[in-house]
């Protein structure tokens, strides 16, 4: 616990610059107000008002808490306006691009290791690839997949997602499959092993430090990816839809909460991550 | 030496094809190894001994001479696995445990799951490191980790063992334990060895034939048949004959160096 305190010492200056900005900002609204009105407001009046406003620029902390818990805990998990349900959606989308982007990335390095010529023409578009802005591409893949008869949202938001966690995957895994030395594989070769052994004795096992590295950052973008995929689509579920919804029906509070429970659910999954790889790590036996 | 011979070289040459031009790393090389010696390749670096020691296990491939093991090719022997490589890094994968990594060759070569516990528990035996199999490569000290890598290269039974400079990494008392230890093991087995050294004490005290080689081009500069008995305890390094051999050595290593 001796990290408490840096921690919370750092907490309650965020914290308090948050409630200051929420002042500033949501003061306006109040001088407008009295100014409207022929009223003169002192700061003193104005503090409590910027606390408690339904429509505030910069909602504060306590009301953003609010919000989420209302969203969280204030009503059935499966009703339309529960963040859980939501936040599930999200969930499920995440993990379903997250499996593709690991399935695509580890199979491309693969290819890309054993043929020079992979990767000498793949690479370079793997790399292009990740210049493109998702919110530009995210758009393309929902009208294409609708456009061959894809009916369910789920499928493109799964690619969007895919598009985005595999690129850290394909790069680990490529220098990962690679990272064994000649000696070793020398070693082998004393041994007549074949290529497939090579494979599954040598090259995957040492790569697999480099592969749940990798699944740290793809899991984050994964979730990136699927909450831009929830955008545009004119979905009506999922994190994304719901920042969605605040922003464009002019409810910050929605919209802050959202993002709150897209922040707790990325956290979530690093955890998640994190376990599965200190599981993987005791079976290979890496320091006690 | 009726022994019959286990590794023939007539002749041999390999050249590498470098930007800065060809690189003659061996050239003309004849020798005879027979069955049970221990032989130790000595010279400076870029004399080729460890590029001879790669062409015998079919690492590199000659580009003249003829060279044959087992009476075969260097192929052929690898695939009738005439014969175990040590590395000079012990290389032993941190994932497996000991026991696992002397098992990686037996699990290549299809040995019965049975047949390889057998085999694991025996070699460790003869390495005298009964009792580590459970461990794990990083719980273990560097001369333990070199012998856990030469139990490996015993673990399949080859008669010739191949080791390019094994103990290079290791400190000096280390060195004189794992020599001692490599003799009784040589003993025992009856296994030909052909072991790669920087070191002329070491390559003294430890084998029955010294080849002394030099640079540019890599050749052979002297073959000495060492005169020492078989069984030799550490303290045999101060006697008259290991120094004069020594001495010998030395003054082959000099004159091949006269060309440069």
């Amino acid at each position: 616990m001796r990290n408490a305190f840096p921690i919370f010492t750092v907490l309650c200056a965020i914290l308090a610059i948050w409630y200051a900005g929420s002042v500033w900002m949501n003061s306006t609204w109040v001088f407008d107000q009295a100014t409207r009105n022929g009223q003169t407001v002192t700061w003193g009046q104005v503090i409590p008002l910027t606390m408690a406003q339904d429509r505030p620029l910069l909602p504060p902390p306590h009301q953003v808490a609010e919000n989420l818990w209302k969203g969280i805990a204030g009503q059935a998990v499966t009703s339309k306006r529960s963040l859980v349900y939501h936040g599930f959606v999200t969930f499920r989308g995440t993990m379903a691009g997250f499996a593709l982007g690991i399935v695509f990335g580890v199979g491309m390095a693969m290819a890309i290791v054993r043929f020079r010529v992979m990767d000498q023409s793949v690479m370079p578009w793997a790399i292009i690839s990740q210049t493109i802005p998702i919110v530009a591409l995210a758009p393309m893949i929902l009208t294409v997949s609708n456009q061959i008869g894809i009916e369910t949202k789920e499928v493109p938001k799964a690619v969007i997602s895919a598009y985005l966690s595999f690129f850290p995957v394909l790069v680990s895994m490529v220098k990962g499959l690679r990272a064994p030395d000649h000696m070793q594989l020398d070693l082998l070769k004393t041994y007549g092993a074949s290529e497939g052994q090579t494979f599954w004795k040598l090259r995957l096992p040492a790569s697999l430090p480099y592969f749940f590295a990798s699944l740290k950052v793809a899991v984050a973008a994964a979730l990136i990816g699927t909450i831009v995929g929830e955008l545009p689509s004119g979905a009506i579920e999922g994190l994304g839809a719901r920042m969605l919804i605040g922003s464009q029906f002019g409810e910050p509070l929605i919209m802050w909460a959202a993002l709150f429970a897209a922040a707790i659910l990325a956290g979530l999954l690093i955890v998640l991550v994190g376990l599965v790889e200190r599981l993987a790590n005791r079976r290979m036996g890496v320091g006690a | 030496m009726l022994n019959r011979p286990v590794i023939e070289a007539k002749g041999l040459n390999l050249t590498f094809q470098t930007a800065d031009g060809p690189v003659h790393a061996l050239k003309d090389v004849d020798l005879t190894i027979a069955e049970g010696e221990f032989v130790c390749f000595l010279g400076p670096s870029g004399c080729g001994k460890t590029t001879f020691l790669r062409c015998i296990a079919a690492l590199e491939r000659p580009t003249g001479g003829s060279l044959t093991v087992n009476g075969m090719t260097a192929d052929e022997a690898r695939k009738q696995r005439g014969y175990g490589y040590v590395f000079q890094a012990a290389g032993l994968y941190p994932w497996r445990t000991i026991a696992g990594n002397i098992r990686l060759p037996l699990e290549i070569m299809g040995f019965s799951k049975s047949d390889q516990t057998a085999r694991v528990e025996r070699v460790l035996d003869l390495v005298e490191l009964a009792g580590f199999g459970k461990k794990f490569p990083w719980q273990l000290s560097g001369g333990m980790q070199q012998r856990a890598s030469i139990a490996r290269a015993l673990a399949f039974d080859a008669d010739i063992l191949l080791m390019d400079e094994p103990f290079g990494a290791l400190d000096e008392i280390v060195r004189d334990r794992l020599n001692e230890e490599l003799l009784k093991l040589w003993a025992r087995t009856g296994k030909t060895i052909a072991f790669v050294t920087h070191s002329i004490p070491e390559a003294v005290y430890l084998s029955t034939k010294i080849v002394v080689m030099s640079p540019r081009p890599g050749r052979i500069t002297d073959v000495i048949d060492s005169p020492l008995p078989k069984d030799r305890p550490l303290d045999i390094r101060d006697s008259r004959e290991f120094i004069e051999i020594a001495h010998r050595v030395r003054e082959g290593l000099r004159a091949g160096h006269q060309d440069d």
